[in-house]
């Protein structure tokens, strides 16, 4: 149990909605939310098709412990095939709609086909309805989110949208959800704009039950809420930090990607990490911490709500950005800060702002910012093409203004809103793309973390550091400490890595959890609640059928072995400074490896032995 | 000795496990729409604050329930519902200043805060000590006490 064995299918070219049983088959074999939903998708679409035609689906996914008192369990994933990487997406965000879905009594939403005209989808219980967004487009997720409060005349409605990037055509636009959190990467929300689907608006009152040992299941809960509060990271750096916790140690190792991975050191990182946040500013006296702020059941709250100095030049006339929002994760920091070479804070938090107002990936559009910066210094992209304006590394102002004309799908914002990857290829430079897959890096740099480079290179949704995070082990020393700069037994250490984490992404709580919990912490929570017995080694097996699941997908849509690749930059061009100078990726060692310990060719196909062992289908 | 639900905004994250806590342990179910304690968020202040039943001595509840559904439990202090009794009419949640007593459609009756028989489940379930239980005497005593430290320091500085 735990799940509430209902999925709504929206037909949106037909304008139908009907309710159907979930497989609960496949359930007990891929869990839920992302390996269910890939499940879905697997079985429903071509991985050949289009991702922003109408054979494209796009599933939104709980997990059984969505919605229980279980710490963290608000998650939800949005699942589709991507655009900008024409990979499986799988984009997993917090707040509060993940929960709200669940409590109105579904495990997931499949939408398919696509709207002749603006739609959104308004959920209150059993009732669900498709209703004219006519007024909508156009708007900004923010904009869309008071409307439809102001519409529906309820404050606890929960509203997940897209912003005029995705309109727009913004390869990397974000669905967001509560405001400030984001199904962020791979563009999930581009495909929820080419379906005409604006927002989907959730209101459940009927509460989550269906517990199979709810005494059992409160006793686990309480125990493992307290591992989390005694552990040094959940119960202290994250709550008081944020992940920006990481921005000067990740910068003391060597592993801070700037100025387009060109140097892995950041002179102005003490600018832009947690610790500045604390800072009171000069003009007014506060820091731009407000206060930490939890998601759905979060006992480790390491969001961060943040303002902009009103005086800064980026707000100063805008008085509508002076409020609180959410503030920098240590993701977007990285990319709109020590990429782009920008050490100004405020600026940062103005484009963080931005990127939730108009629902844009912080980390894809900061990477893609930071490669036009790279081709404008090279004279390559010219003020000819930006309509004048410099974009030089360190300039607050360029960044700034990118963030405006790509949430406005404007000038050369559209150019922007591509990607890196189409970006530099359009500027005949493709080799200072700094993606795998075409998806743009996060903030480790795998020259100083050799596993982040096997990691980017084999995450099934282009490169990311949620699919395998292994800084955990390198850098934190969790569970086990593991030299950064070395490559022996970071095969292993990646498999295991993304298998324990495809299992945590399709439970409903997040991934930060287990910088305390390991799977045994996990268990007993999820046998206490779910149908079945459910032991570490089941989770763990649940976990590698759905990595091969995503792979076996990836491969039929056309990719090889031949894209677990990184940038020449990575592989050829050595760290300059810090503890991994002279260091490049060691992918090459690594790779083979992975590939055996996976059971997979040489040539990194999924064999029929494997699809066999965990019964994928064919 | 009879304890109050002390409640220090300042403390709190958002994260609901209170009403999470307070509806499985009232309904049955995970269900913060059915939950007696509520925390309401002030997005752009960044403040999140719990709100809930102060079991008021002289509780208008209690004074103008027509069927005398509300009483005190004289070991908790805190206004009960009877639910046999209740009528439904929510004469209550007019009556109440703070609108700590609201109607439940599902069972027709009204639904507000018990402190649980004296073992206040949103107050166990808080990770961050925004809610706690304590001595009713003594719910300012840390306000007090952090008052008190800021004097002796500006006493110091003189």
């Amino acid at each position: 149990m735990a799940w509430t064995k209902k999925l709504l299918r929206v037909n949106l070219t037909a304008g139908s909605l009907s309710e159907e049983a979930l497989n609960m088959e496949w359930a007990a074999d891929y869990i839920g939310q992302r390996g269910l939903g890939t499940r879905y998708l697997v079985a429903e679409t071509d991985p050949k098709c289009e991702p922003l035609g109408a054979d494209n689906k796009l599933i939104f996914a709980t997990g059984p412990l969505t919605g229980t008192a279980v710490s963290t369990g608000g998650r939800y994933s949005v699942i589709t095939k991507s655009p900008l990487t024409g990979a499986v997406a799988c984009s997993n965000s917090g707040g509060f709609i993940g929960a709200e879905l669940k409590s109105a009594g579904w495990d997931m939403i499949i939408f398919e086909g696509k709207s002749p005209t603006p739609v959104m989808l308004h959920i209150v219980n059993e009732q669900a309805e498709l209703v004219s967004a006519d007024d909508l487009w156009g708007k900004s997720v923010w904009e869309t989110d008071r409307l439809l409060h102001d519409k529906y005349q309820d404050p606890q409605m929960r509203i997940a949208a897209v912003g005029r990037a995705a309109e727009g055509g913004c390869l990397y636009a974000a669905i967001i959800n509560d405001l400030h959190r984001a199904a962020g990467r791979s563009g999930v929300g581009t495909v929820m704009a080419s379906k005409n689907l604006k927002a989907v608006a959730v209101r459940g009152t009927r509460g989550v039950g269906n517990i199979k040992d709810a005494a059992r299941f409160m006793r686990s809960v309480a125990e493992q809420k307290q591992v989390l509060a005694d552990n040094a990271v959940t119960g202290q750096g994250l709550p008081k930090l944020g992940t920006q916790v990481l921005m000067n140690v990740i910068n003391e190792i060597g592993a801070l990607p700037t100025n387009n991975m060109r140097a892995v050191q950041f002179d102005g990182a003490a600018k832009i990490s947690g610790e500045a946040m604390l800072e009171p500013r000069a003009s007014d006296g506060k820091p731009n911490l407000t206060t930490n702020a939890a998601c759905f059941g979060c006992t480790i709250a390491c969001g961060r709500i943040s303002t902009i100095d009103k005086t800064h030049f980026s707000v100063q006339n805008k008085p509508q950005y002076w409020g609180n929002s959410g503030g920098l994760e240590y993701e977007a920091a990285w990319a709109m800060g020590a990429d782009t070479g920008v050490d100004d804070i405020d600026a940062i938090t103005y484009t963080n702002f931005i990127c939730n107002e108009d629902g844009m990936d912080p980390i894809s559009f900061g990477a893609t910012v930071a490669a036009a910066m790279e081709l404008f210094e090279m004279g390559v992209i010219t003020t000819k093409d930006t309509g004048g304006m410099e974009l030089k590394f360190g300039s607050a102002k360029a960044l700034t203004w990118c963030a405006d004309q790509v949430a406005a799908g404007a000038g050369f914002g559209k150019v922007l809103g591509l990607g890196s990857k189409r970006l530099c290829e359009k500027y005949g430079h493709p080799e200072l793309s700094m993606t795998v897959k075409g998806q743009e890096f996060p903030a480790y740099d795998p020259r100083g973390i050799q596993g982040m480079g096997l990691t980017y290179a084999t995450s099934n949704r282009g490169a990311c550091h949620l699919r395998s995070y292994t800084v955990a082990s390198e850098v934190l020393g969790i569970p086990e400490k593991t030299d950064p700069l070395a490559t022996d037994g970071k095969a292993g250490l990646v498999k295991a890595f993304q298998d324990a984490t495809a299992t945590v992404d399709s439970l409903g709580i997040c991934v930060f959890t287990t910088f305390a919990w390991t799977l045994d912490n996990i268990a007993p929570q999820v046998d206490a609640a779910c149908d079945g017995d459910w032991s570490v080694e089941r989770l763990l097996e649940a976990g590698e059928r759905i990595w091969n699941l995503e792979r076996d997908y990836n491969m039929k849509a056309g990719f090889t072995g031949a894209d677990d690749n990184l940038p020449p930059r990575l592989l050829k061009e050595a760290a300059n400074s810090g503890p991994a100078k002279g260091k490049v990726s060691g992918l090459d060692v690594m790779l083979p490896e992975y590939y055996q310990l996976r059971g997979w060719s040489k040539d990194g196909q999924v064999t029929d032995k494997v699809r066999k062992q965990f019964a994928l289908p064919a | 000795m009879q304890r109050s639900l002390y409640i220090d905004a300042d403390k709190c994250t958002g994260c609901l496990q209170c009403e999470m806590a307070c509806s499985y342990e009232n309904e049955g179910v995970f269900n913060p729409a059915k939950s007696r304690i509520k925390v309401f968020t002030f997005h752009h202040e960044g403040r999140f604050v719990p709100y809930t039943c102060t079991q008021c001595d002289e509780a208008w509840c209690m004074a103008a329930c027509p069927v005398d559904a509300i009483t005190m439990n004289r070991q908790t202090g805190a206004m009960e519902v009877s639910e046999a009794v209740c009528v439904g009419c929510k004469v209550c949640t007019i009556a109440c200043p703070f609108g700590t007593v609201n109607y439940n459609q599902d069972s027709g009756k009204v639904i507000k805060c018990d402190l649980c028989g004296g073992d206040p489940e949103c107050a166990k379930a808080c990770p961050t000590e925004a809610i706690t239980y304590v001595d009713a005497d003594a719910t300012g005593f840390d306000k007090m006490r952090a008052w008190a430290a800021k004097t002796d320091n500006a006493t110091a500085a003189n």
